[in-house]
């Protein structure tokens, strides 16, 4: 059977298809592309603050790279990068699906991203908003770029990342193979499924909310203008109702891609498939509920901060579940020390960290001292970065045999996920240190007191740019020259693997066998 | 029927399913926007009281009824359909397309009406008959009734587009899902007015 990458071939058969395999192949390039931009933009800041006081830039200028930094890495990179990649690519598979239930709405999907990815790019180009990619109001009313591009253009990279959700949720709920229950499903279409839920409901409010502030800046609407007696409070309310779960949107699918590689790389059965399962969904669900910890200092009550505070918690506690069934999964475990397993041990201690971090600045007392500070940049950037960077990393190598039907080279991938390690925490472990230090961010100079700290984490941020281009440097490379991979090399138990590397275009030649489940590996 | 599906039945009710999801997602929307409206009608009762008593409430009900109708008449098409009587199909829907219409004329007389008496939104507001805090009513009467016509109008096209299919005898008595789903979504255009109407027209 000709596989999807040689079945009909031409610029057309590509753009046109409505294969999810292709269409998560088009995505990858999409958010690569999203992924080097948002990293140059974060390169040219760093390098700024390498010296306090005037350098190479405007201060004008500054605030524009870390917002045009925030919206190209949360909206066009973060957000699609592990669902419209790899849950397109793999959750059919994994369900036993020929396709997603709507592969026409896929594709008008990555078409509605590529659409609006083009209008926030010329609206940088056009010189455009220095909001910080929060929009808060009213400055974001009032600034004196031009905001409402990029705001619109957030608009509609979320009617794609709506689809895509919808699209999951129906595939998910009516096409998977007979005889596969809930129960069944591998625990990356759990993850994946928890996100989509997350992306139908929260993502029309942000729609709604940045669409408020076009109007605000552009029409002078004032619906958020306290002059007309507008509270720019509630704008904060309707923003971080969507921007807080979409958090879980950037962590959700990364713990999915986690939790598929414990028990391929230590040849075990997870430890308690439904404990993990439903803390996805928990996730989910107790994520929409605190929001307003974005808000001790915005002027919340205190009896509403508490609450959110204790919310915050809450998600803590799933969290803390899957941290302790992947670790559970590895015991007595016969673990095999690949590339994507160190990304996976990468994404276990950062991940501790981040989620520690957010913990204390869940805290109403102690944020008040760290609100705003660079320990807030570190505390996220943990996640983010540490989290799901590190995720879609491991999922790039693990999956590239089944993708491109090649292997990596091993070596390479070991160095490189060495030097995330490095570079990573070179970079942010001087930022929280700043942030507890008291330097605030988004500024554009800083005392010669935070100097030391500053230069350190700017050389970490050099070096795990450099890793970055390494790795997709020798990635591209494997694309052409790598060793041809079987259909399984891992040795994994996971429905993906049972089909061929690179998969035909109808996926299966044979309906999916379920007799073995996808982490049974106590029997033959 | 598309090749991932086991049945023509299972792509249908998939197809719903994936309506529903839209739906949902589309009343988050108009949820956001009506949190904002409660949040300031809490803190401005007395200016919303005020301001709301200058909304047109003859032309708002006329467009209450309607908008109910043309749900009821969306409704007669699809079982029209369903009974496989085409042309009155049409006709049903034609009628629709009509009531639609006529709602989105009758905004349009609303709007220029409060514009007239200098009743605009945020800064161009210019009336001073009330506290300055109603000007909040009159944006988000704005932000709500504009974007529900965007979806009425958008409602108007779906309905055009399924009147076409219909004549040309796209749908069977057994198979017309897209035709319900068109048809759920003019519901929901519905529905929101029917948050609507009392916010903003009877809450005075």
């Amino acid at each position: 059977m000709i596989d999807y990458l040689r079945a009909p071939s031409g610029i057309r058969s590509w753009l046109g298809s409505i294969d999810h395999k292709r269409i998560a192949l088009m995505y990858l390039v999409a958010v690569t592309i999203a992924l080097v931009l948002g990293g140059a933009f974060a390169m040219l800041m760093r390098t700024k603050l390498l010296i306090s006081g005037p350098g190479i830039m405007q201060p004008l200028t500054y605030n524009r790279l870390f917002t045009w930094h925030g919206v190209t890495m949360v909206f066009m990179f973060m957000i699609p990068a592990i669902p419209a990649v790899f849950g397109n690519f793999m959750l059919p598979i994994m369900v036993g699906a020929k396709d997603l239930a709507f592969p026409r709405i896929n594709l008008a999907s990555f078409y509605v991203y590529c659409a609006g990815a083009a209008l926030a790019l010329w609206g940088m180009i056009h010189g455009g908003a220095d909001t910080g990619w929060t929009f808060y109001s009213p400055y974001s009313t009032a600034s004196p770029t031009d905001v409402a591009p990029i705001a619109i253009a957030i608009f509609i990279l979320g009617v794609s990342s709506i689809m895509t959700g919808l699209n999951f949720i129906a595939t998910t709920h009516m096409l998977r193979v007979k005889g596969m229950r809930w129960m069944d499903l591998p625990l990356f279409v759990w993850a994946i499924y928890a996100t989509s839920v997350i992306q139908v409901i929260a993502t029309p409010v942000l729609g709604l909310s940045v669409t408020l502030v076009a109007m605000d800046h552009a029409l002078h609407m004032g619906m958020f203008d306290p002059t007309l007696g507008g509270d720019p409070v509630l704008f904060q309310h309707l923003f971080w109702f969507y921007s807080h779960p979409a958090v879980y949107i950037m962590i959700l699918p990364a713990m999915g891609v986690i939790t598929e590689l414990a028990p391929t790389f230590a040849r075990k059965n997870v430890l308690s498939y439904k404990a993990i399962a439903f803390s996805s969904l928990g996730i989910a669900f107790v994520g929409f509920l605190t929001w307003g910890h974005h808000m001790f200092v915005a002027g919340i009550s205190q009896l509403d901060a508490a609450i959110f505070g204790v919310m915050s918690m809450f998600v803590a506690i799933f969290s803390a579940i899957k941290v302790f069934t992947w670790l559970g999964t590895l015991y007595k475990g016969s673990i095999a020390l690949t590339a994507p397993m160190l990304y996976f041990f990468t994404f276990i201690y950062l991940f501790a960290f981040g989620g520690m971090t957010g913990i204390a600045v869940a805290t109403t007392s102690l944020d008040v001292h760290w609100h705003d500070t660079y320990f807030v940049i570190a505390h996220f950037h943990f996640i983010m970065i540490g989290g799901t960077l590190t995720a879609f990393l491991a999922a790039i190598h693990y999956w590239f045999p089944k993708m491109f039907g090649r292997m990596y080279p091993e070596k390479w991938a070991v160095l490189s996920a060495v030097g995330v390690f490095v570079g990573f925490n070179l970079t942010f472990v001087p930022q929280f240190l700043l942030g507890n230090a008291g330097m605030p961010r988004r500024y554009y100079s800083y005392p010669d007191r935070y100097h030391v700290l500053n230069v350190c984490s700017t050389l970490g941020a050099y070096l795990l740019g450099s890793v970055m281009v390494f790795t997709l440097a020798y990635l591209i490379v494997a694309l052409f020259k790598g060793k041809r991979a079987t259909a399984n090399p891992w040795g994994s138990r996971g429905f993906e693997w049972r089909v061929p590397s690179p998969p035909p275009t109808e996926n299966f030649e044979a309906p999916l066998d379920l007799r073995l489940g996808c982490y049974e590996y106590d029997r033959e | 029927m598309s090749s991932q599906y086991e049945s023509i039945a299972r792509q249908h009710a998939t197809a719903r399913v994936g309506m529903w999801l839209f739906l949902g997602s589309e009343s988050m929307l108009f949820a956001g926007l009506l949190a904002l409206f409660a949040a300031y009608r809490i803190s401005y009762p007395v200016a919303f009281y005020e301001a709301a008593k200058h909304a047109n409430l003859v032309l708002g009900t006329i467009n209450t009824y309607v908008l109910l109708t043309s749900s009821l008449t969306v409704a007669l098409a699809l079982h029209a359909t369903e009974l496989g009587k085409r042309r009155a199909s049409v006709a049903w829907l034609l009628v629709s397309i009509a009531l639609g219409a006529t709602f989105d004329v009758l905004k349009i007389v609303e709007y220029a009406q409060h514009v007239g008496e200098g009743f605009s939104f945020g800064h161009y507001y210019t009336s001073t008959l009330l506290p300055t805090p109603a000007v909040l009513y009159f944006t988000l009467y704005y932000a709500l009734t504009g974007l529900h016509a965007l979806h009425v109008t958008a409602g108007i096209v779906v309905l055009i587009w399924l009147a076409l299919k219909v004549r040309r005898g796209d749908f069977t008595p057994a198979s017309h899902v897209a035709f319900e789903n068109g048809a759920l979504y003019w519901h929901l255009v519905d529905l929101v007015w029917i948050f609507l109407w009392p916010l903003l027209y009877l809450l005075r």
